[in-house]
């Protein structure tokens, strides 16, 4: 895959390539080009909500349809689409193939991203990421939801032909000398998120298709006036998106396997025990969605249940917190800009775990349930863990991309920043909902604490906006004019702990 | 990967399981506790709709935006909604239940003190959401 960008190509040769490292490029761009908007989206969003009044968005509608759009946006066309891109480049080559299994299927699943995100920026629909009913049959306007409901199908036809390859792609056609146990982590962290995504996307599948045809009023299976159970849509939704949450982090988890033995300059400290629990926490993503539905009126016995079933996912995710640190300790460490990302993701994902578990233990929930610790505590993963281990992989990859090196200075201010800024927007809305203000509101009351909080929050989001400008300034400039890169040890750590990535792939 | 043996791995992972099985069965008794409905609570229907609250006392008088209580009585909502779902919440008093159009949830709550509380909505429901907002006013009980 190296060098590819350095040969002058026309644009159309890229779009119209199978290869892997190609598709893998137009998924890189598209999820990153969405990542600014959706990212300029969650600014508007802050600036409105940094003094009570109206601050810069005119009315509540246009507020609703702009986080609605900011976490589609950022979910499905930012997080998904990244790790495809990564998984595109590295698993063919980690389980030494020359492609991934399926070429043009490959080309097909990417090529459904574009539409689905037009759809979604077209229409700008305004009844949150998670679409409840009745309020999306009866209440949310016009084409602007159909739309969303059409683009988030096709998304989910997207990853299931991404999922299937990528499971075809590592257990069928890794090299023969190659036993599953030796697949690398990364590797294995895609093999059990597309196993994840082949179980659990489908039902949502199914929810989308009887929320369209409840909205064109033939049918009532979500709507009470009809006879329907607005909570059987809740039940169907999360069953998906709870297992979603790991298919967002698993990859992003593997990112950093990939990352910190490297710039420790140590092997893993147990690979076996990073794939246990890669399988143990794909299966109990599966024993935990109902714990998103406390406060719909759920018997004691159920959420009991789901209590257990979430507390269960902790030791797995511990566990991989554990081969992080235990694989840094004694290490010489060299913190070059992707390291840091990768250990600032550790840092915030601990943290973000350690709120999940609040979020678990019931009477806790009641406090914390639809108000802005829950936009905290979730965005503590997205962004704190998965943004930040995606990112801090771009910077690593990035040299064996363009063959040439991005700016050291400009990536390091780059995680300052929005490290700094992470803390105080996120924990900050801990705190926020703790003191009992809402998510998901245009508005609110002068009350003390929430002004100065939602103002400490908004000049956090502003940093993060600042840092991430600096970020497409160094992308853009280096992978014209940056350094050119050693690319048998681009960041000098000594070539012998590096991975062996010099199988090159012939191009079709 | 290699030879070293990993009981530092397995120690920590039951060191986890412990925390997690006391966070469980702490949380678990503290939530049977608070689900127990005293026999003599006083019920109030409560409907959402976009975008106000309507109590309905026992004795049939109604209210809209405003709810006002005694203390020292105990108090049960039955939680309902007319069109879409909301969540009826009074924060300070951790007061929180889905308004489900189609069903009743139920949950109590014992006010202690003379006060003014705010009633708010915490489900995402449309236009006026962030505006959904009450009183709850807590008065002395004149009667004993």
């Amino acid at each position: 895959m190296v060098l590819e960008l350095q040969k002058p190509r026309p644009i159309w040769q890229i779009m119209f390539s199978t290869h892997h490292t190609d598709v893998g490029l137009l998924y890189l761009i598209t999820s990153l080009s969405f990542l600014f908007l959706g990212g300029a989206l969650a600014l508007a969003i802050r600036a409105e909500l940094f003094y009570p009044g109206t601050q810069i968005i005119a009315d509540s509608m246009t507020f609703n349809r702009i986080f609605t759009v900011h976490g589609t946006t950022l979910i499905f066309l930012f997080i998904l689409p990244f790790a495809s891109a990564v998984g595109n480049y590295f698993v063919p080559i980690m389980v030494r193939y020359k492609d991934m299994a399926y070429p043009k299927l490959n080309a097909i699943a990417f090529w459904m991203i574009p539409p689905a995100g037009a759809l979604i920026w077209l229409g700008f629909a305004d009844f949150t990421w998670y679409a409840t009913p009745p309020y999306s049959i009866i209440s949310a306007p016009g084409p602007a939801a159909d739309m969303w409901i059409f683009g988030l199908k096709i998304l989910g036809i997207s990853s299931v032909l991404g999922a299937i390859n990528f499971i075809v792609t590592i257990l069928k056609c890794k090299h023969p000398d190659m036993s599953i146990g030796q697949v690398p982590l990364l590797a294995w962290s895609f093999l059990t998120s597309s196993l994840i995504i082949l179980v659990a996307i489908p039902t949502f599948a199914a929810a989308l298709l009887m929320l369209l045809t409840d909205r064109l009023g033939v049918s009532g299976f979500f709507n009470p006036a009809m006879g329907g159970d607005p909570i059987a849509y809740a039940h169907l939704f999360w069953f998906t998106f709870h297992p979603e949450v790991y298919v967002l982090v698993i990859p992003a988890i593997g990112m950093m396997y990939e990352i910190i033995p490297r710039f420790s300059r140590k092997p893993i400290y147990s690979h076996s025990s990073g794939i246990f629990a890669f399988v143990l926490l794909s299966m109990v993503s599966f024993s935990s969605w109902a714990h998103h539905m406390y406060a719909t009126g759920m018997s004691f016995t159920e959420k009991t249940v789901f209590m257990i079933g979430t507390l269960a996912a902790v030791p797995a995710s511990a566990m991989h917190v554990f081969n992080f640190i235990a694989t840094m300790w004694n290490g010489r460490i060299k913190f070059a800009t992707p390291m840091m990302w990768a250990v600032g993701g550790i840092a915030l994902f601990f943290s973000a775990g350690a709120g999940g578990v609040v979020n678990a233990a019931m009477p806790l929930d009641f406090q914390t349930h639809d108000s802005y610790w829950v936009v905290g505590h979730f965005h503590l993963f997205v962004m704190g863990t998965i943004a930040f281990g995606s990112i801090g992989f771009l910077y690593y990859m990035f040299p064996y991309v363009t063959g040439r090196m991005y700016n050291e200075k400009m990536g390091q201010a780059h995680f300052i920043m929005s490290f700094i800024g992470a803390v105080l927007v996120f924990f900050t809305q801990h705190l926020l909902g703790l003191y009992g203000m809402p998510r998901r509101v245009y508005d609110y009351p002068p009350i003390p604490e929430w002004i100065t909080m939602n103002q400490i929050a908004s000049v956090g989001a502003m940093i993060i906006g600042v840092s991430m400008f600096i970020f497409l300034i160094n992308m853009i400039y280096s992978s014209a004019k940056g350094k050119l890169a050693d690319t048998d040890d681009p960041f000098g750590l000594g070539g012998k702990y590096y991975y062996p990535f010099e199988a090159k792939n012939p191009h079709h | 990967m290699g030879h070293h043996s990993n009981w530092p791995e397995w120690v920590y992972v039951g060191v986890v399981i412990a925390l997690m099985v006391w966070v469980g069965s702490e949380a678990w008794n503290a939530e049977r506790l608070v689900e127990h409905i005293p026999a003599d609570a006083e019920v109030i229907k409560v409907t959402g709709q976009q975008w106000f609250w309507t109590f309905e006392h026992e004795d049939g008088t109604k209210e809209i935006g405003e709810l006002h209580v005694k203390v020292g009585h105990a108090y049960k909502f039955e939680i309902t909604s007319k069109d879409v779902i909301h969540s009826f919440n009074i924060h300070d008093y951790v007061v929180l239940l889905d308004a489900v159009p189609g069903r009743i949830n139920t949950v109590w709550f014992a006010p202690k003190e003379v006060g003014e509380h705010a009633i708010q909505c915490r489900e995402y429901c449309g236009l006026i959401h962030y505006n959904m907002r009450g009183t709850l006013f807590i008065e002395e009980d004149k009667s004993s």
